[in-house]
């Protein structure tokens, strides 16, 4: 187990290089810098020397990148281009709140109401509520979720008035953009319980359950949900995907300073540090993520093992 | 009346050929044409098809034979609402909303669908060669493949419309840039799986050169996986294309796709909500009969994975 997790960190720290230097190589290429042309052009050329200085920019490129490596393994990634004088980890820090709030919020209230859903839909198999339940599910993988957020804003923000839209000042600004970025890992989740639910309800150890005497609610309780909902942790990972790329969108369309507007925002302007640091990020974060997810699987459902013998 | 006579013939024992026995009345239907049979009796998937094909139709012909243009302007029908003369109204610049919806569909779905078959063009031969050279080549393709996965797609995709000036091409070019891996995976798995099955080795003891297994036995065998995959890369990259373009870096005005009908909708969503519903409309309903067709394929190509 342990041999595995440390394969797997190394994977990781192998995968942020690659993405640190492909990026890096690639931002050097593109134009623009954090200077306005017309005032960079005016100043002296010791003023000029001082300015690149700041920013790191006045060695050759593979001595700016030995040194950004360097400084990375530090924790500075740099100065940000569009935010004077802050660090491109104070800019990302500042903002990491309100995308982590939604973001939980979106989870737990995706993970409550969808396997809720897959459960009941699966016990009344082929009713109504499993039929609503599909269309639920196949509605949440299929609308887009920046179609989703912007009906949401429309609808229930401004016609009816009921909740804020497009400010972020208390708790209340959060719920419509958490709700739409629900959406999707509720689908997931209800899809994916339900089928797992359906399994198990087949096994023999539910007939068993049933030939005993054991109350229908007890056999669901006991041993069918117990069983089923293990594996959704499997999908928390794809799950974490949809709710980086929704971000980006969500928190645009209601003005929250997260992560994923100002991603969106440092693009449009050419802000280069603060873009290779959200990379940085986000790839790191997707893969702890998933490697947590899958130890914690196997810590969880002893039927898993990950490195399959010899390890463990 | 007259009597009827029973001829002693008929209770003699039939006699039946051995070969005549194991005769198949019917005509052998080849995997293809049962998957398509049990698809038919899948009726949400049946629909899905229809609709799907109406609306490639509509994207195809809709802008043809309509007597507006998606990008001629006219200002007295400036955010005209739904009539008689145009359907789905018209937008800022007064354009026909009924040919800028359709002309979006089409955009979106070609760089779906050449997206798509790039994807599958590489994903296969990807998988393909991984799994059958195997060894230190299969190790080192895996290993790559292996990193490539932990980069979430939509950061190199971003990262590439900012290396290259957005467009059609641009967009299908980093679409597929990381859409292949899926593919690969799932192909390598496939053949991995049929290289030791009997009919293979059978294959192979029956002499049949390498070429032809791979052709005739391997290759043919993984198509209900590329299909079922193929159908499932379609909706996402529809959904990528109109999510990039919905946040500002992927296609720009005056190009017209669903994603860029749909953030111009939504800039005007609080006064004149027509304008974004119809575009929207057409996405969701695409994604939806992606999204059930597939799952219909899957079922009608692969049974054991009914659920």
């Amino acid at each position: 187990m342990l041999k595995y997790t440390l394969k797997r960190l190394a994977y990781i720290l192998l995968t942020l290089w690659i993405v640190i230097t492909c990026t890096f190589f690639l931002m050097k290429k593109l134009p623009g810098t954090p200077f306005d042309p017309e005032h960079f052009s005016i100043m002296s050329p010791q003023q000029q020397e001082k300015v690149l200085e700041m920013y790191g920019l006045n060695d050759p490129v593979p001595v700016q990148y030995i040194k950004y490596l360097k400084n990375i393994l530090r924790g500075d990634f740099g100065t940000s281009y569009t935010y004077v004088n802050q660090k491109v980890t104070d800019v990302i820090g500042g903002r990491l709140g309100p995308s982590a709030l939604i973001g939980i919020q979106a989870v737990l209230l995706g993970l409550a109401v969808g396997l809720v859903l897959g459960i009941l839909a699966a016990w009344r198999h082929n009713t109504a509520i499993d039929y609503v339940t599909m269309i639920i599910a196949v509605l949440g993988v299929s609308v887009p979720n920046f179609v989703a957020a912007a009906l949401l804003q429309y609808y229930i923000g401004l016609k009816w008035g009921v909740l804020p839209v497009g400010f972020w000042t208390n708790w209340a600004c959060s719920i419509l953009p958490s709700i739409a970025l629900s959406f999707s890992p509720l689908a997931q989740v209800a899809r994916f319980t339900r089928t797992e639910m359906l399994d198990v309800l087949d096994q023999d150890y539910i007939v068993t359950a049933r030939a005993k005497g054991i109350s229908q609610f007890k056999v669901l309780t006991r041993h069918a949900i117990r069983n089923s909902i293990i594996p959704v942790i499997t999908i928390l990972g794809p799950i974490v995907v949809n709710l980086m790329t929704g971000s980006l969108a969500v928190e645009n369309i209601y003005s929250i300073p997260g992560i994923g507007s100002l991603f969106v925002d440092c693009i449009k302007a050419n802000d280069y540090p603060v873009i290779m640091g959200i990379t940085v990020f986000y790839a790191a974060f997707y893969m702890l993520v998933v490697l947590l997810v899958d130890l914690a699987y196997s810590l969880i459902d002893p039927r898993i093992r990950l490195a399959k013998g010899k390890e463990d | 009346m007259e009597k009827r006579q029973i001829k002693d013939s008929l209770f003699e024992k039939a006699q039946v050929e051995a070969s005549e026995k194991e005769r198949i009345a019917a005509p052998a239907s080849g995997m293809l044409k049962d998957a398509w049979l049990r698809l038919k009796k899948n009726k949400a998937a049946t629909v899905s098809l229809f609709v799907l094909i109406a609306i490639i139709l509509l994207a195809i012909f809709a802008p043809v034979f309509s007597k507006y243009s998606f990008k001629d302007t006219d200002y007295s029908l400036v955010f005209a609402t739904p009539s008689k003369e145009h359907i789905f109204g018209a937008d800022q610049f007064g354009r026909d909303m009924w040919v800028r919806t359709w002309m979006g569909t089409r955009i979106s779905l070609m760089i779906a669908l050449v997206a798509a078959i790039l994807d599958l063009v590489v994903g296969v031969i990807y998988g393909a060669v991984s799994a059958l050279i195997g060894g230190k080549v299969d190790a080192v393709m895996q290993r790559i493949i292996e990193i490539l996965v932990g980069i979430p797609n939509l950061i190199i995709v971003i990262l590439f419309l900012m290396a290259f000036p957005a467009g059609v091409g641009t967009i299908i070019a980093a679409l597929s840039i990381t859409g292949w891996v899926n593919m690969a995976r799932l192909v390598r798995a496939e053949i991995l799986k049929l290289k030791n099955q009997e009919f293979v080795l059978a294959s192979q003891v029956l002499g049949t050169s390498k070429k032809d297994i791979i052709f005739k036995d391997l290759i043919p065998n993984t198509v209900s996986v590329i299909v079922i995959n193929v159908m499932f890369t379609i909706p996402s990259a529809i959904f990528t294309e109109a999510f990039l373009s919905f946040i500002g870096i992927g296609l720009a005005e005056p190009q017209a796709s669903l994603g860029v009908l749909i953030n111009g909708g939504y800039q005007v969503l609080r006064t004149y909500p027509h304008v974004l519903v119809f575009p929207a409309i057409t996405i969701v309903l695409i994604m939806v009969c992606f999204s059930i067709l597939g799952d219909g394929l899957r079922d009608a190509l692969d049974p054991q994975m009914r659920k």
